[in-house]
């Protein structure tokens, strides 16, 4: 029992963070209508400017995690504006095309400048974890951040869209640009808000999926991304709340697969899992389906 | 207010508007009518910058609209309900509305959606409801209260009877009238002719691209040829 309960923490903490990464793919497809297979190699570089302002520069955690947002977000704008904006007349193939480009661009651009060889990321958390049940069940820091910082950006998340008015254009370019354009929303920032979001909180989940799994190399990013967009097309894409509910789901599949089936066979279990899903309900989860009326 | 001067706009190599002029004065209703195809609508979207016009101009409260991109088009008093309404279905009937007063002052939103619930009783009634679950009739009015909500001083209305009830063809004719008598200029784009050009006071026939006829709505409703071709005999 307690270890069924242990894989559940670690699988809720894991399917934070692919919830995390989840969210600024689902963001970036409701708007702007396309997939940015970049956004996994986004986290890998959020995950390296942490590492280096903590164990190059001697910043504290808290300071290399806002450097890594920061960096990250201004990443996220400059590839928008470089690489998508002007294909936004293009097939969705060609700008398909161009974010799988843009993610090698990145990964080797990574090794360029920081080689290939594997860099240990620093445990930053409180090494001693919260022990329940006289020491049975042990809880380690970093998945208890983690669950909260997902809580917490779902939240926030949620306000932002709901109350805000530039949260509001957001849902408003993603149902009908030209419908949001004649309300007088400049759509290119719109896209760009989203896109420096989306690539903010990839610099969150790169430092917190680095903190569990420390190996930190230029392709850090991409299994975690995949999985998270897996996480987005799961929950159905385009859904904030659908993110959260695919990432968390995909932790738990992964860990208990790989707990109580088959550790080699976990990552093939998710990916059945997430087929089975689509061939019931091909909008995921909790996709759109709303009934219009003419 | 509105002078339209000899545009030309082409969808790839198909010339659709052909050297169009017209004008709306201040405090008129002008309609443009004509055939399905004839490029009404593509006149307003060109009006409002979603298309944009190869030779031409267009002014707008004297200032040439050629560099404005069209969401600043909105700043300038300038609201466009498109066809189909278009209005935001995933969100509710009041968020549509803010939407609508996106280049607005947020002291004057609340003002704002006071007086469209005062014309639309019945968003009111819907406020907190999701547009896409209103019926049609109702949604056309959300989508011309939306177009309200930015005080505009030139309202352009695109098919707004399109695909409606003829009792609910008439109440929006009815609050066309009513927010003519309040003030408001209005370029309505409209294939029930005969409803137009009875709420008009100027008329433009549209064919192929082209103004074939023009006059005061009287006129054009006992124009033979229009009649002919437009009013079923």
């Amino acid at each position: 029992m307690l270890i069924f309960l242990n894989h559940l923490i670690n699988g809720i903490s894991l399917g934070s963070v692919y919830a995390i990464i989840a969210l600024g793919y689902t963001m970036v497809y409701g708007i702007a209508k396309m997939l940015n297979f970049a956004h996994g190699d986004v986290i890998m570089v959020g995950a390296y400017i942490c590492f280096f302002a903590i164990s190059s520069f001697n910043l504290p955690p808290a300071v290399g995690i806002l450097l890594a947002m920061l960096v990250c977000t201004l990443l996220g704008i400059v590839i928008e504006r470089l690489a998508y904006k002007p294909l936004r007349q293009a097939t969705s193939l060609a700008v398909l095309i161009t974010a799988i480009g843009v993610s090698y661009l990145l990964q080797n651009g990574a090794q360029l400048l920081w080689t290939s060889n594997i860099k240990m990321f620093p445990s930053f958390f409180p090494g001693q974890p919260v022990e329940l049940f006289g020491g049975e069940l042990k809880i380690t820091v970093a998945s208890i951040v983690t669950v909260a910082v997902c809580v917490v950006i779902m939240l926030a998340l949620t306000w932002f869209t709901g109350q805000t008015k530039v949260g509001k254009a957001m849902r408003a370019c993603s149902e009908d640009k030209g419908a949001a354009q004649l309300m007088g929303i400049d759509v290119n920032t719109t896209i760009s808000v989203t896109f420096a979001i989306g690539s903010a909180l990839a610099a969150v989940a790169g430092v917190l999926f680095c903190s569990v799994y420390p190996n930190l190399t230029p392709t850090t990013g991409s299994m975690p991304g995949i999985k998270a967009f897996t996480a987005a097309v799961f929950g159905g894409i385009g859904s904030i709340p659908g993110a959260l509910l695919g990432g968390v789901l995909l932790g738990l599949i992964e860990i208990f697969a790989s707990a109580y089936i088959s550790t080699q066979l976990s990552n093939a279990i998710v990916f059945a899992v997430l087929i089975i899903v689509l061939l019931v309900r091909p909008t995921g989860l909790l996709g759109k389906q709303i009934r219009e009326k003419v | 207010m509105l002078k339209v001067n000899d545009i030309n706009v082409y969808y790839g190599a198909i010339h659709a508007i052909k050297g169009v002029s017209f004008e709306v004065n201040d405090g008129e209703i002008v309609t443009l009518i004509g055939a399905n195809g004839a490029g009404k609508s593509t006149i307003l979207n060109t009006v409002c910058g979603l298309l944009h016009t190869r030779t031409g101009s267009i002014e707008f409260l004297d200032k040439n609209l050629a560099s404005v991109p069209a969401h600043k088009v909105v700043k300038l008093g300038m609201a466009h309900v498109p066809e189909g309404r278009r209005i935001f279905q995933q969100m509710t009937v009041e968020e549509n509305l803010e939407m609508g007063a996106y280049t607005q002052s947020r002291a004057s939103v609340d003002p704002n959606l006071e007086r469209v619930y005062e014309q639309f009783p019945r968003l009111k009634e819907r406020r907190k409801q999701v547009a896409g679950t209103l019926s049609g009739g109702e949604q056309q009015m959300l989508a011309m209260g939306r177009g309200l909500m930015s005080n505009p001083k030139l309202l352009m209305l695109d098919e707004p009877s399109m695909g409606l009830a003829p009792i609910l063809v008439e109440q929006i004719f009815d609050i066309i009238r009513q927010l003519h008598k309040a003030g408001t200029t209005i370029l309505l784009v409209e294939q029930n002719a005969r409803m137009a050009l009875s709420v008009a006071d100027r008329g433009y026939v549209l064919e192929t691209g082209k103004i074939v006829a023009t006059g005061t709505g009287d006129e054009l409703l006992h124009d033979e040829a229009v009649k002919k071709a437009y009013l079923g005999g």
